[in-house]
């Protein structure tokens, strides 16, 4: 059981027997007014968006979901290909289902997917990940202030603003909940 | 190298702020405001039903100056203005912290029109100094502080975008709802939005229109669908004052809350008091608005959650 409290980007909750994520999610207050939770899910099987408001005091069921331990193989299409690790078999997902977690699967990563009826409707990554940086301009010398920041592509095609300092080639961490960079890894 | 790039990342902001603040307070002072210090930790906060004091070694930490400042003004001072924290539990998102910075002033043998000319003068001016001319960007949209900005009353924007009446509203008990989804994206579009006349019930600390009853003379000024600041024609009736605290203390402990003693010196000051009209702006949000800041996190140095 969750509660307003809970609520933040990314959990799972069951609403009228469907699975469905949370996508979008402030805490709101009109003036003098009660606090509200503005959410917006997406339906983990058909994909439909819900805006919804609740108060403080309300519950929600947690989804059920079933976490499989599998790598990320390759993109065909518009499916993304995963295998699990135990049977080797082998789940597609639609570029929908994968989401905002396109911009960090790179061939190989070990993620957790996620079942529904044997159906994979999404994947749980990981806090960080390390991805190279394929493309950024170079640091002009004497920039010294520390707080500019500048495009990076990294090797999935995901832009993000990083640090002057970080050159082509480097390795980053990226935070996957907030797609921030969020260190660099030495070496 | 360990700079903790977020943070200094914030720099152009911090900055921005501090001119901010810096020209806010020299606003009041040439409009011949006393700047004021109350203290930030108080015995008995005005009792609210949906805002909650942190409760700090017996006393709790202000959830605004509004007491201490309407004692100064039963004394006798009569234009005095505060920049201060203020701490509100368990409010935290896109636009919330539970420490925030509050710009709070008051003027008496004033009412809240008066408010609302000092809301245009004061931002035209902080605007300035940020470099912002007369129109600000906010989120892909022109803001113009230049002409004048919109009055629209409460009613009229339940009529006009909630699709329902505000007094059905209220007995459905949706009046928050609509506000928050359908009313206020609306408001402080192309101009600064002030919505007036709050229905009696939510009047707080307010006095009631004198030709209309059923509303209190309460405003709050919006921006780009961001709420910025709660101003009111000041309530000087004491014993409808206490009338008021006691429903919403009964409120507060019916539904568990923690129980605040009453502002016991507050109430027998506020006979004293002259009639007068009052203001909070949160000057958080008034530098978001200004740098065109999506999140309240990139004006602050650190939020809860990196300290």
């Amino acid at each position: 059981m969750y509660t307003v409290a809970d609520l933040k980007k990314g959990l799972k909750i069951t609403l009228d027997g469907y699975p469905y994520i949370v996508i979008a999610f402030d805490f709101t207050k009109p003036g003098k007014g009660q606090a509200l939770y503005r959410t917006k899910m997406r339906n983990m099987i058909n994909g439909t968006i819900l805006d919804r408001t609740y108060r403080s005091g309300e519950t929600f069921e947690q989804a059920s979901l079933e976490d499989r331990k599998m790598q990320f193989l390759y993109k065909e299409d518009d499916h993304f290909v995963f295998m699990d690790n135990q049977t080797f078999e082998q789940y597609r997902m639609s570029e929908d289902a994968v989401g905002d977690s396109k911009n960090y699967l790179i061939d190989n990563l070990p993620v957790d997917v996620l079942l529904f009826s044997e159906k994979a409707i999404g994947v749980d990554l990981p806090n960080f990940v390390n991805l190279r940086v394929t493309e950024t301009s170079p640091w002009a010398k004497g920039d010294t202030s520390g707080s500019d920041s500048k495009p990076a592509t990294v090797e999935t095609g995901y832009v993000l603003r990083v640090p002057p300092f970080i050159e082509e080639g480097e390795l980053i961490v990226i935070d996957t909940r907030t797609g921030e960079y969020s260190t660099r890894v030495k070496g | 190298m360990n700079t903790n790039w977020t943070i200094a990342r914030r720099r152009p902001a911090l900055e921005a702020r501090a001119r901010i603040i810096q020209s806010i307070r020299q606003y009041f002072i040439q409009e011949g405001f006393l700047e004021t210090e109350t203290p930030l930790r108080i015995p008995a906060p005005a009792p609210e039903s949906h805002i909650d004091a942190i409760p700090s070694d017996g006393w709790f930490l202000q959830t605004s100056p509004e007491l201490c400042m309407k004692r100064l003004l039963a004394a006798g001072y009569e234009r005095i203005f505060q920049l201060c924290h203020c701490w509100r539990a368990e409010e935290r998102g896109n636009r919330h912290l539970p420490e925030f910075t509050m710009l709070e002033w008051y003027r008496a043998h004033s009412d809240y029109n008066d408010l609302m000319v000092d809301c245009e003068n004061m931002m035209r001016s902080v605007a300035a100094t940020c470099g912002n001319g007369s129109t600000l960007m906010v989120q892909g949209k022109d803001v113009k502080l230049d002409r004048a900005w919109q009055r629209l009353t409460v009613r009229e924007a339940f009529a006009r975008f909630g699709g329902i009446t505000m007094e059905d509203a209220l007995a459905a008990d949706r009046f928050d709802e609509v506000m928050v989804e359908a009313i206020e994206p609306q408001l402080g579009i192309g101009q600064p939005t002030f919505l007036c006349d709050y229905p009696a019930a939510r009047g707080a600390l307010a006095r009631l229109k004198a030709d209309d009853p059923s509303v209190a003379e309460r405003f709050e000024l919006y921006i780009s669908g961001i709420e910025l600041a709660n101003g009111f024609s000041e309530l000087t009736d004491a014993s409808e004052q206490r009338f008021r605290f006691e429903q919403e203390e009964q409120y507060r402990r019916s539904s568990g809350r923690i129980p605040y003693p009453e502002p016991s010196k507050f109430l027998e000051e506020l006979p004293a008091m002259p009639p007068a009209a009052g203001i909070a702006l949160g000057v958080d949000r008034l530098v978001m608005v200004m740098l065109d800041a999506t999140s309240i996190d990139q004006v602050v140095a650190f939020t809860p959650e990196e300290l």
